[in-house]
């Protein structure tokens, strides 16, 4: 017999970070449904081990707004594929955050998301690995799996857990009340209208948007966490932003202007994506090129999570650096900005005490960035001055691994689903153990998230909240 | 005892495939399913005035415990014939809410309920019944079970054996300050069992549990109670009795209430209450707390309702349901007292609170037999559950699996999608318990498949597989199902005209459709009813049961629902499969954390699904698992020289 899961699972199956190229894989009965439903140009009946080229669409979007990204696939039918189960693996241009969209429009089309290792495990299962890598197969699992368990547990104490644990409680509240009217019909206890239950299940479902709207973690994941590099020319933004890639990706020379348009690169801070945008600088010119690249810097400042702001201590504070900081100001970037001191060598700038004559309370790093060794250490404090200022006041931490808040999200996203179909089973008048369902569902999915192993709590809350018993 | 101990003084009375000891709820489905079973069945009780005796409220079922009943009978037990027979007021519980929690309950005459079983155990093929206390099982060199002896010092011998004590087992009767040995309602306790049973190593423990005051029903003033009637429609609990008349209600319970004074004389005599003494050490069930505790827990409160109920109609003993005490009798007189209705009441037998020895379930294999002594089968309170349905569950399938394993064949283990049943053992064996452990209908996952109306249908084909059901059970339920299946076959051919339809809508004040639908789909919306397209139904339309026009319509109704949740277990079912080898070190396997290792060792469950289901096993742990039985699995078909599974699927 072959193990076969009856879910379809998906996963980005290339590394996070930067790629020429990136991966999501699908297994599963019905991997090519969903391909259907999500790639616009998917043939009928593909032939496997073909190349397909088209678009990875949004199938809930018309128009160009639903083009996701340019993709091929290729479908491996049961059992010749990893898994053994039926796979279709698309391939798209490699940024985590392009991928991502695609894994989620796969999702949300009818996949769920492969548990870590799961991939491995199916293919081990079903004999595509040999007995010798059984160990190993364990170890992958074990490990990969150990992650996000002691995520969640460093998040209990968070802000995000703290959230999601009130949420819960919320619905419990409601979880209590309808199984003390099912199980105790005949108890000297109010029945609930089902208005009240509506407003309750509907305010939670409320909290959860709201979650995932605004904690960092799921917003970043998405997203990614955008970070605008500012500074007169020539102060050394292209070799921060090399320096931050470890590689040469923007053209560093000594002519000023020379980055005359945005460069736009992504980049993993302890797992959490950053966007970092090396903009031109912003200053008055007569050049037409650079006076396009220069307002796209003022729009990259006002989109900007966290500013770098990159500043030649070789010289005075130029009136360049003035309007630079008068421009963060403006855009209301003032706490979020890291002065970069470049230059310290040459220094004729003294860190905190000048950069405070043009941005109130700097934060500021002082480095040389043309010089290799003080190059690793600089990256390194940048990084954790990007970490310390999303998460600032949060008390959320950064999730280790991307997968990791990818789960969150996902759950997240499930969870308001069932709360949701508790709302319209509940206005629809269904029968109240049906009306449950949803909300015993959300209430289950954000345990997972918090790590919390269902248990007896339902009935531990109607026993400790109502008078029972004959 | 063991086998080579001193036997000689016993004298040997009879050798027999099985021996029960007890004949309570959990006693007497063992018995009979045993015997129906083929077995030569001995049943052992210390009186048999305490066949199927109700020592506590007098109904069976209720929500949950009305879907078990329907399971016992589904497998070809015993409860719901004999409460059809003897009930004397019945009522469908939450009819306001959707077909899977609807719950049957009946109030019974308990002395024709217990008059009626033993009856019926008499006249049982292949099974003895026989007044004896057990003092001490006779266990042999394999570690199994192979007799018993009784305080007589007489001696069966037996290739299994069914522990069904009950609240016997080392009796503790406390009433107020008063607290001696004795089993429920005046019986003794069986206390030299329950010192060799320790003494044998069992892991025992202490539960308590409580039993209000019965009072004499001339005495009291029933226009100052509200009236409680049963329904008009009576339904059956036995499949068997489908489609069958089996009479009316015969008698009302009333409703009352507690007040400030009653709460009063309460609060201010607390101290002499066993519960609040220290007296009782052993942990009651918090669904069914004691007044005082509900008292002094929600102070709040200003009233707690409380039913009178009667025993039978051969008596004039009233239970007073709600109102359980260990208050000594002087105070539960002037408590009883202040209650509307009660003021003179006469009270019968006082109440009382019993502390009884039981098991620590989880030292129980799924099949409910002890992992400790082979072939020693456990159900009811024994096992840390209460409540008589609860019992009766555990009692048919310990009969079952009993039976089983002398033929050789593999036990029943029903799965938690399949029954309340499997739910209620799988909760015990695999969670254990702190508290004498009642079914709820919240305790299921797959609440909407289990519902009592399809009892039959999710059962009857296993217990026929499994030998539990006898060919006149089965072959009406084939009939059953194949009326349900032409039915519904008809109901996917059959129209009636748009015009006709429309009106038909708008007579019961459904909205109006646009095509023209077949009444299976008609019955999809929610205000169509089965009933209601009588009218433009034709002389085909079939004469079905109630029964089967519920499962009809929910099948229909609820398609969306039980189809998400029947694949759902489907997933389930996968882990299930997986049988985890007994001897199985877990410390030695890569990869499973600390904690798992240590329950995994203790519980040593039997598949990968009751694994997944411990509490401190996570699903990284699951997986490991899964692996290492694939790696087990394939290392010893290379070495058999198989072909290696590696190779089934390359390309």
């Amino acid at each position: 017999m072959v193990f076969k899961m009856s879910d379809i699972i998906a996963a980005i199956s290339t590394p996070p970070g930067q790629g020429g190229v990136g991966i999501v894989r699908i297994s599963g009965d019905g991997s090519l449904g969903i391909m259907k439903k999500v790639f616009s140009e998917c043939p009928e009946d593909p032939a496997p081990r073909h190349v397909y080229f088209g678009h990875v669409v949004d199938p809930d979007k018309t128009g160009p707004e639903a083009v996701i990204d340019e993709a091929v696939f290729i479908y491996m039918k049961a059992p010749h594929s990893y898994t053994c189960e039926d796979v279709v693996e698309i391939q798209a241009h490699g940024g985590p955050v392009g991928m991502k969209k695609i894994l989620r429009t796969v999702i949300r089309n009818g996949a769920r998301l492969a548990e870590p290792g799961e991939f491995t495990k199916l293919a081990f299962m079903n004999g595509r690995l040999d007995l010798t890598q059984a160990e190993a197969v364990m170890d992958i699992i074990s490990a990969k799996t150990d992650l996000p368990y002691t995520i969640a547990e460093s998040q209990l104490e968070g802000s995000l857990g703290r959230r999601i644990r009130e949420i819960r409680q919320g619905l419990l509240d409601v979880l209590a009340q309808m199984a003390v009217n099912i199980d105790f019909p005949d108890e000297d206890i109010e029945e609930m209208e089902y208005d009240a239950f509506v407003s309750d299940v509907s305010r939670e479902k409320e909290n959860i948007v709201s979650l995932i709207n605004s904690a960092p973690a799921g917003r970043i994941t998405r997203e990614g966490v955008k970070v605008a590099i500012v500074g007169s020319p020539n102060a050394g933004k292209s070799s921060l932003l090399n320096g931050l890639l470890g590689e040469e990706r923007a053209i560093v020379t000594d002519v000023p202007g020379t980055t005359r348009d945005t460069i736009q690169e992504m980049m993993d801070v302890g797992g959490m994506p950053v966007i970092l945008e090396d903009t031109a600088g912003i200053r008055d010119t007569q050049d037409q090129v650079e006076q396009i690249g220069i307002d796209r810097s003022r729009k990259a400042l006002e989109r900007a999570d966290v500013v770098l702001f990159v500043v030649d201590g070789s010289r005075p504070l130029s009136d360049e650096d003035r309007e630079i900081a008068r421009a963060i100001r403006e855009c209301g970037k003032e706490e979020r900005t890291i002065t970069i001191l470049n230059k310290e060598d040459l220094s004729a700038l003294s860190g905190e005490a000048d950069i405070g004559e043009i941005l109130d309370d700097p934060r500021v790093i002082q480095t040389s960035l043309l010089e290799g060794k003080y190059l690793d250490i600089s990256v390194e404090k940048v990084s954790q001055e990007i970490e310390r200022m999303i998460f600032a006041g949060t008390g959320s931490q950064i999730p280790s691994a991307v997968v990791t808040s990818e789960r969150q999200l996902d759950a997240l996203e499930r969870a308001c689903e069932q709360a949701d179909s508790a709302v319209r089973m509940l206005r629809a008048g269904e029968a109240l153990e049906i009306c449950e369902l949803g909300v015993h569902s959300a209430y289950d999915i954000l345990g997972e998230v918090i790590g919390e192993e269902a248990g007896d709590q339902i009935l531990d809350a109607v026993f400790s909240r109502f008078c029972l018993g004959k | 005892m063991r086998i080579t101990d001193d036997l000689s003084e016993y004298s040997f009375m009879g050798d027999f495939d099985t021996i029960v000891i007890g004949a309570g709820h959990a006693g007497c489905e063992a018995g009979l399913i045993s015997a129906r079973m083929g077995m030569k069945t001995l049943m052992l009780s210390m009186n048999l005035e305490a066949v199927a005796m109700m020592p506590c409220n007098p109904s069976i079922g209720g929500t949950g415990k009305g879907h078990l009943v329907c399971e016992v009978d589904a497998l070809g037990g015993e409860m719901g014939i004999n409460i059809d027979k003897t009930f004397i007021q019945s009522k469908m519980l939450n009819t306001s809410k959707g077909p899977a929690v609807h719950s049957l309950r009946a109030q019974a005459d308990k002395n024709r309920y217990h008059l009626e079983m033993k009856k019926t155990i008499e006249d049982q093929e292949n099974l003895f019944l026989k007044q004896a206390e057990v003092t001490d099982l006779i266990i042999n060199d394999d570690g199994a079970v192979c007799g018993v002896v009784t305080k007589a010092m007489a001696r069966y011998s037996c290739r299994t054996a069914v522990m069904a004590t009950g609240t016997f087992l080392g009796g503790k009767i406390f009433i107020g300050d008063a607290a001696y040995s004795g089993g429920p309602s005046g019986l003794a306790a069986s206390d030299e069992l329950a010192d060799n049973l320790y003494r044998e190593g069992f892991p025992l423990r202490r539960f308590k549990t409580g039993t209000p005051a019965r009072m004499l029903g001339r005495s009291l003033d029933y226009s100052k109670m509200k009236v409680q009637h049963g329904d008009d429609q009576i339904v059956p609990f036995s499949f068997m009795n489908e489609g069958r008349d089996i009479g009316g209600n015969r008698a009302d319970c009333w409703l009352s209430y507690t007040n400030e004074d009653t709460h009063k004389i309460i609060l201010d005599n607390i101290h002499r209450s066993a519960m609040y003494s220290g007296n009782i050490t052993g942990v009651g069930p918090r669904y069914c707390p004691s007044i005082e505790d509900k008292v002094s827990r929600f102070r709040d409160r200003k009233r707690h309702q409380l039913f009178v109920e009667p025993e039978g109609l051969d008596t004039d003993e009233m239970y007073i349901q709600g109102m359980s005490t260990s208050l000594p009798e002087d105070v539960q007189e002037s408590f009883y007292h202040t209650i509307p209705g009660l003021e003179h009441g006469e009270i019968v037998r006082p109440a009382y609170a019993i502390e009884y020895d039981c098991i620590d379930p989880l030292s129980l294999r799924p099949s409910l037999e002890s992992k400790r002594v082979k072939n020693l089968f456990c159900a009811g309170q024994f096992n840390g559950s209460s409540g008589y349905e609860e019992a009766a569950a555990q009692g048919i399938i310990a009969g079952i699996n009993s039976a089983r394993k002398i033929q050789g064949m593999d036990p029943l283990v029903l799965r938690r999608d399949q029954a309340y049943i499997g739910v209620l053992i799988d909760d015990l064996v695999t969670k254990g318990t702190d508290e004498p452990y009642r079914i709820l209908t919240s305790r299921a996952e797959y609440r909407l498949l289990l519902r009592q109306d399809n009892a039959d249908q999710r059962l009857t084909p296993i217990g026929y597989a499994y030998g539990s059901v006898s060919q006149e059970r089965y072959e009406k339920y084939l009939r059953k199902q194949q009326r349900i299946s032409d039915e519904v076959d008809r109901l996917k051919h059959k129209r009636i005209d748009m015009a006709s339809m429309q009106e038909f809508l708008r007579e019961i004040g459904a909205p109006e459709s646009r095509d023209n639908p077949c009444f299976f789909d008609l019955l999809k919306r929610p205000e169509v009813r089965y009933d209601y397209l009588e009218r433009v139904d034709d002389e085909t339309r079939p004469r079905l049961t109630r029964n089967e026009i519920t499962e009809i319509e929910v099948e229909i109704k609820y398609a969306g629902y039980i189809e998400k949740q029947r694949s759902n277990v489907k997933k389930l079912r996968q882990m299930e499969n997986r049988r985890l080898p007994e001897n199985i070190d877990y410390g030695s396997i890569r990869g499973l954390r600390l904690e798992a290792v240590e329950k995994l060792n203790r519980i040593r469950p039997e598949t990968v699904g009751q694994a997944s289901r411990i509490s401190g096993v996570n699903p990284a742990d699951v997986n490991v698992l899964l692996i290492y039985l694939e790696k087990e699995s394939r290392s010893r078909k290379v070495k058999g020289n198989d072909r290696p599974e590696a190779d089934r699927c390359r390309d």
